[in-house]
């Protein structure tokens, strides 16, 4: 009989795959159906946003962290708020840190939301997608109602946040809150126990605690493998050591735990959520101090002083002391930390931003190796990746 | 600081005192600078050590200072979840001199090395795969260098007739424009340039024309 030669071929997944979650560009080294060496390629969204922030006062980078994640922004933006708050050696209102605290967590059902629900829909899942989406919707309108804007909401400033809640919006989102319950307990009856979800996802892509720490994992994905590590209540910042809720982690490590681990964190989210509003103390929103925090309108059309101080904010910026802090925060996907240097301008000397989704990522060859080329797709949703932070 | 930096502190400067050229701390972090040779055995022992377990390396970064005779830094930020500490690495190198890789010791540094290459040109040494990773295919230069123009060389377009993109050099429509609006008023030198001409006032002789 002849001799047949079997060579291993390359395949190319993305940047244009449905699956690929964005501009993912994998390359991989296929033996017949079963994944020998996955390659990813990133960069294809790289915006320079760390050399941009080096050219833009303190209040002009703001906006830039909203557009990393663009799926949970003001979680982004809270890492950049407090690094520049310590370096500023700036406290802040209490009334301020709930608010943080109340939409960093809506950040975090937002995010989780679209992860999950995408991760469903990879796996051959339609219907969380189209409810998904509409509680997204809600919650977006919430960011909408308090800042102007539904995605890219700039409402975490240094010093504070921009705008007090409207009248009526803190009991809308009890409300919504109470029914948001009864939504993940819909999507649950939809998946948890779904024969076909199951098959894809579980003992897929698993990840042992030993390895999460060699390749830098943080957040949900930390959590699934059995580690009890939340930056919210290891390391507190603002008002976090106030509130009341638990850390679930998962098991295995496994696509499933990483589901469960996220629906977990919707549940105590909307504990914080009521916990938040419940508890909101009254006062001031922003620092009072002019020199960080913009002053009134009406006080600008009536003193001189707060005319200047407007004028200065809006022109030179804030100058922050010479120094350098790496601060970090439980974003939705992870630890998400800020590295600033201040040479003692009105602008960053450096900037650097630590996505989480970059480590998880870089892991991807590890969990994918031996798996079929079908699981690399439950791989990439499980792990929650969005090209915005990566590629930055 | 709070007590287990402390004690880390103390224990760091005990166990790797030849090695330590600096330690400061600052807004209750705790930052370390070693030499660039040393890096693979403090971070070794730094992951190791039962005092330490930095078993996480979170971040490695560089940063430019364009007038320092070793101008890129490059920062290694550990995590220790079992010590719930952070400790920051420091270490120094210029265009030229390579820098141990730490791949060996924690997978994740692959790509942040990667990126270090990539946006400051810093060469590592034993790196198992140090290709560019954010800029494009074939893209040259080192971005976040402070000497790279904010706008770069090249840009980018879809060229109809040879059906596909093609750089061009930049041509802006208006030239670039960096505002300063930094306040000469603040943070002055208590002597201005010039001043030192001034002939020192004799305090009880002024006359009207001096007024």
């Amino acid at each position: 009989m002849a001799q047949t030669e079997i060579k291993n071929f390359n395949l190319n997944f993305g940047p244009q795959h449905p699956a690929a979650h964005g501009v993912l560009r994998m390359v991989l080294e296929m033996d017949g159906e079963i994944i020998e060496r996955t390659d990813p390629h990133i960069g294809l969204l790289h915006r320079g946003t760390e050399k941009l922030i080096e050219n833009k006062s303190y209040l002009q980078t703001v906006p830039y962290f909203d557009r990393l994640d663009y799926v949970a922004p003001q979680n982004q933006e809270h890492a950049f708020c407090l690094a520049t708050e310590k370096l500023l050696g700036l406290e802040i209102p209490k009334r301020a840190k709930y608010l943080r605290v109340l939409f960093c967590e809506i950040g975090r059902i937002l995010n989780h939301l679209l992860n999950i629900t995408a991760f469903d829909m990879d796996v051959g899942a339609m219907t969380p997608m189209l409810w998904g989406f509409e509680e997204r919707e809600r919650l977006m309108e919430f960011c909408e109602r308090v800042s102007g804007a539904r995605l890219h909401m700039a409402y975490f400033r240094p010093g504070g946040v921009a705008y007090d809640m409207p009248k009526g919006l803190a009991e809308d989102i009890k409300e919504w809150a109470d029914n948001f319950v009864k939504f993940i307990n819909d999507l649950e009856s939809l998946l948890t126990e779904n024969r076909i979800f199951k098959q894809r996802t579980v003992d897929i892509g698993i990840i042992t605690a030993e390895e999460c720490y060699d390749w830098g994992f943080s957040g949900p994905n930390l959590r699934a493998s059995g580690i009890a590590w939340d930056l919210r209540k290891s390391q507190p910042y603002d008002a976090y050591e106030e509130f009341d809720f638990d850390i679930p982690i998962g098991k295995h490590g496994d696509c499933y735990d990483r589901y469960l681990v996220r629906v977990l964190e919707m549940r105590e989210s909307v504990k914080i959520i009521h916990q938040a509003i419940d508890k909101m103390p009254n006062g001031s929103f922003k620092t009072e101090s002019n020199k960080f925090s913009p002053p009134s309108r009406t006080d600008m059309k009536q003193s001189m002083e707060a005319l200047i101080h407007h004028f200065k904010l809006f022109t030179e910026g804030i100058r922050v002391p010479e120094g350098e802090t790496y601060t970090v925060v439980e974003a939705p996907k992870g630890e998400f930390g800020v590295y600033l240097v201040s040479d003692g301008s009105n602008k960053p000397y450096r900037c650097k931003i630590r996505a989480p989704g970059f480590a998880h990522l870089q892991a991807m060859d590890h969990l994918s190796k031996g798996h079929m080329l079908a699981d690399i797709v439950a791989n990439i949703g499980s792990i929650d990746i969005v090209f915005g932070e990566i590629d930055r | 600081m709070n007590a287990a930096l402390k004690n880390l502190d103390e224990y760091l400067s005990s166990r790797l005192e030849n090695k330590l050229l600096a330690r400061e701390e600052g807004h209750g972090e705790l930052s370390i600078t070693i030499h660039r040779d040393n890096i693979i055995e403090v971070v070794k022992f730094l992951r190791d050590d039962i005092n330490c377990q930095f078993k996480q390396v979170m971040d490695i970064c560089g940063v430019d200072h364009p007038e320092k005779e070793e101008r890129f830094s490059i920062i290694y930020n550990l995590l220790s979840l079992s010590h719930n500490i952070r400790i920051r690495i420091k270490t120094y190198t210029n265009e030229e001199i390579p820098v141990p890789s730490i791949t060996g010791i924690f997978s994740s540094a692959n790509w942040w090395e990667r990126e270090i290459w990539d946006l400051y040109g810093i060469y590592f040494t034993n790196h198992p795969d140090l290709r560019r990773i954010l800029t494009d295919y074939g893209f040259e230069g080192h971005p976040l260098r402070k000497d790279f123009p904010l706008t770069g060389y090249v840009e980018l377009r879809y060229d109809d007739e040879q059906k596909r993109v093609v750089y061009e050099p930049v041509k802006l429509t208006q030239e670039f424009r960096s505002f300063d609006f930094l306040s000469p008023w603040e943070g002055l030198p208590e002597a201005l340039p010039g001043d030192e001409k001034a002939a020192p006032m004799d305090e009880d002789n002024i006359t009207d024309k001096d007024v």
